[in-house]
């Protein structure tokens, strides 16, 4: 069985035109497997971020193909794409992005709200994943009340609430300090990570880079390698 | 209710200071609205309430009259003129004018006196004490037991006053279906005593009314009476026409307009700005719920949820507050003119609708241009 779950080809991503054309991907050729955490590490301004939208159906490139599951992700319309975003995509973002005004089970049911779940039923299984990350006592406080480690894995609650095959993590490490950080990654990699799942992490923390399974290294927009993780091998 | 409406609402609710700021702008802005619009139109029914009271179908009277207190006297033969006319079925004079009513204190007060038809009494009020054929006799007037009737120190049937030097009697205490708009009381009598106690010019009949004996005459009765260079009005036009009055020619009505209009631009500015700070607070949490997966249909749904619920809201306390403050001024003040209508409370509905339209308009705008990108890219 194919395990490859996206696929990037000839990828390119440029802002801008005629003399401020800024080229902010080049040529970007991968693969991510299930099963496997997949880094992407680079200085800021390299283009991690942009390959991270272009291939989770943020944002369009202009040339180049992605497939998720050999659909071709940039020929599907608008609707399509918030559905699989929906249904096959959990985004964990920097800034965790909870609703500040909504109860951290709330928070963590957007995603079946928004699948049409009828909301005690939604609240409920919201429940179970904030079991899962350590936080149902944590339920019913706002997420201002909550640590940064605790938002991270309120916003991980989030991300997986809806069983998505593919995990998005944007510089998850980024307002954590070093040792949270490195708890959260362990947590993800121990109980989030299975065969049928892919994670990619966008981070520039090489704190967490004994984590990964294969780290793919990007400067100047372009893939500059791609490899596995001697850090993590046995 | 739908999870993402639940969320909306909780969104919106749990500001609890901008959901309460923008309740407050738009809950006072419906109380002005309403209560302006409610007192122009109390102001209007008030003004036409003579034409009610004494119900004719048909008025006639100079072309430059504009309203019952400034009639202008007509001579005998429009009511002859008016009573050959084809198609009428019966016309009458009525007198109405002011008098000054010397009280028991030695106060005077002034009254709006009505002279009805001798033969007929086209027009009496109903009566709530005495007979109506009292009326025919000497010195007699019936008086209005209204809002203005403790101004003439709550006479009782038999009380005795001065009207212009003459002796009044009060033979019958009655009701009108509505006060007029000077606050001042109203005495009936008949045509003769009242051209003969009041002073009068070289004219006495203030308005003729006519029956006509169908719908279908009322046109060659208008065509006729205007040969003479008179007006027959039907009750509807009369009534408009001293609305027109107080609308256009006396500066109340743009006096009330400009008053709406601002209350209406608080109202949408306040909670505009509410909204669209609202909105920006939020506006992050939006683009990573587009990412997540929502589409853009349903934030805009959401949105607009917000907005019309709070506005709907708010419509509700400011008809209410309104309603409050009429029901209160009318117990210390009888005669306060206001009235809350069908048509104010739908013009202050689509009013709010609007606010609601344009402060949704503007948060959907932002929440339409930030891009999930935009969240990853901090």
């Amino acid at each position: 069985m194919d395990d490859c779950v996206i696929r990037a080809s000839n990828l390119e991503k440029w802002f801008g035109e005629g003399e401020a054309r800024t080229q902010a991907v080049k040529d970007a050729n991968f693969e991510a497997h299930y099963g496997e955490m997949l880094y992407i590490v680079g200085p800021s301004g390299s283009g991690k971020t942009t390959l991270l939208s272009m291939i989770s159906g943020i944002l369009k490139p202009n040339g180049g193909q992605v497939t998720i599951e050999g659909r071709d992700l940039w020929a599907m319309t608008d609707d399509e794409l918030a559905d699989l975003r929906l249904n096959k995509l959990g985004f964990v973002f920097q800034d965790y992005h909870l609703f500040p005004r909504l109860s951290t089970v709330e928070n963590v049911a957007i995603p079946l709200i928004l699948k049409k779940m009828e909301w005690n039923q939604a609240l409920r299984l919201a429940l179970e994943y904030l079991q899962i990350v350590g936080l149902k006592d944590r339920a019913e406080l706002q997420p201002v009340n909550l640590s940064g480690g605790e938002q991270q894995r309120v916003a991980i609650a989030r991300a997986i609430v809806g069983q998505p095959d593919i995990l998005i993590f944007d510089e998850p490490t980024a307002s954590l300090d070093g040792d949270t950080g490195r708890k959260i990654v362990e947590f993800v990699k121990t109980n989030i990570l299975n065969e049928k799942r892919c994670i990619i992490i966008v981070t520039h923390d090489s704190r967490i880079y004994e984590y990964a399974d294969r780290i793919m290294k990007m400067e100047d927009g372009k893939i500059t390698g791609l490899e596995n993780n001697h850090l993590n091998e046995k | 209710m739908s999870g993402i409406y639940r969320i909306a609402l909780k969104l919106l609710v749990n500001d609890k200071s901008k959901f309460t700021a923008l309740l407050v702008g738009i809950t006072f802005a419906v109380f002005l609205m309403v209560m302006m619009m409610s007192m122009f139109s109390g102001i209007l029914s008030k003004s036409c309430a003579p034409v009610y009271n004494i119900g004719a179908r048909i008025w006639v009277m100079d072309p430059a009259v504009n309203n019952t207190v400034s009639s202008i006297p007509m001579p005998d033969y429009v009511l002859s003129t008016a009573r050959s006319i084809n198609g009428v079925k019966y016309a009458v004079p009525l007198y109405y004018g002011g008098a000054q009513v010397k009280l028991r204190n030695g106060n005077f007060q002034g009254v709006t006196v009505i002279g009805l038809d001798d033969a007929t009494l086209f027009g009496r009020p109903e009566l709530l004490e005495g007979k109506i054929e009292d009326i025919f006799a000497e010195n007699a007037f019936l008086i209005v037991k209204d809002a203005e009737f403790n101004k003439l120190e709550n006479p009782k049937l038999g009380s005795e006053f001065e009207i212009n030097d003459n002796r009044g009697l009060v033979v019958g205490i009655a009701k009108v279906a509505s006060s007029g708009l000077f606050g001042v009381p109203t005495l009936y009598t008949t045509f003769n005593r009242a051209i003969t106690y009041i002073p009068s010019t070289r004219f006495t009949t203030s308005y003729v009314l006519i029956e006509p004996k169908s719908e279908t005459d009322i046109p060659r009765i208008q065509r006729e009476i205007a040969k003479l260079g008179y007006q027959a009005l039907t009750r509807e036009q009369f009534v408009k026409k001293i609305s027109d009055f107080y609308t256009f020619k006396t500066g109340m009505g743009m006096n009330i307009l400009l008053m709406t209009t601002i209350s209406f631009i608080v109202g949408l500015s306040i909670s505009g700005q509410t909204f669209y700070t609202f909105i920006l607070e939020n506006l992050e949490k939006f683009g990573a719920m587009k990412a997540i997966g929502a589409k853009g249909r349903e934030l805009i749904s959401m949105i607009m949820f917000q907005a019309f619920f709070t506005s709907l809201i708010g419509y509700g306390l400011g008809v209410g507050a309104a309603s409050s403050f009429m029901m209160l001024a009318k117990l210390r003040m009888p005669d306060y003119a206001a009235q809350i209508t069908f048509t104010i409370l739908a013009f202050a509905l689509v009013m709010v609708t609007i606010i609601a339209g344009v402060s949704s308009y503007i948060g959907v705008r932002k929440v339409l241009q930030i891009q999930p990108f935009d969240i990853f890219r901090g």
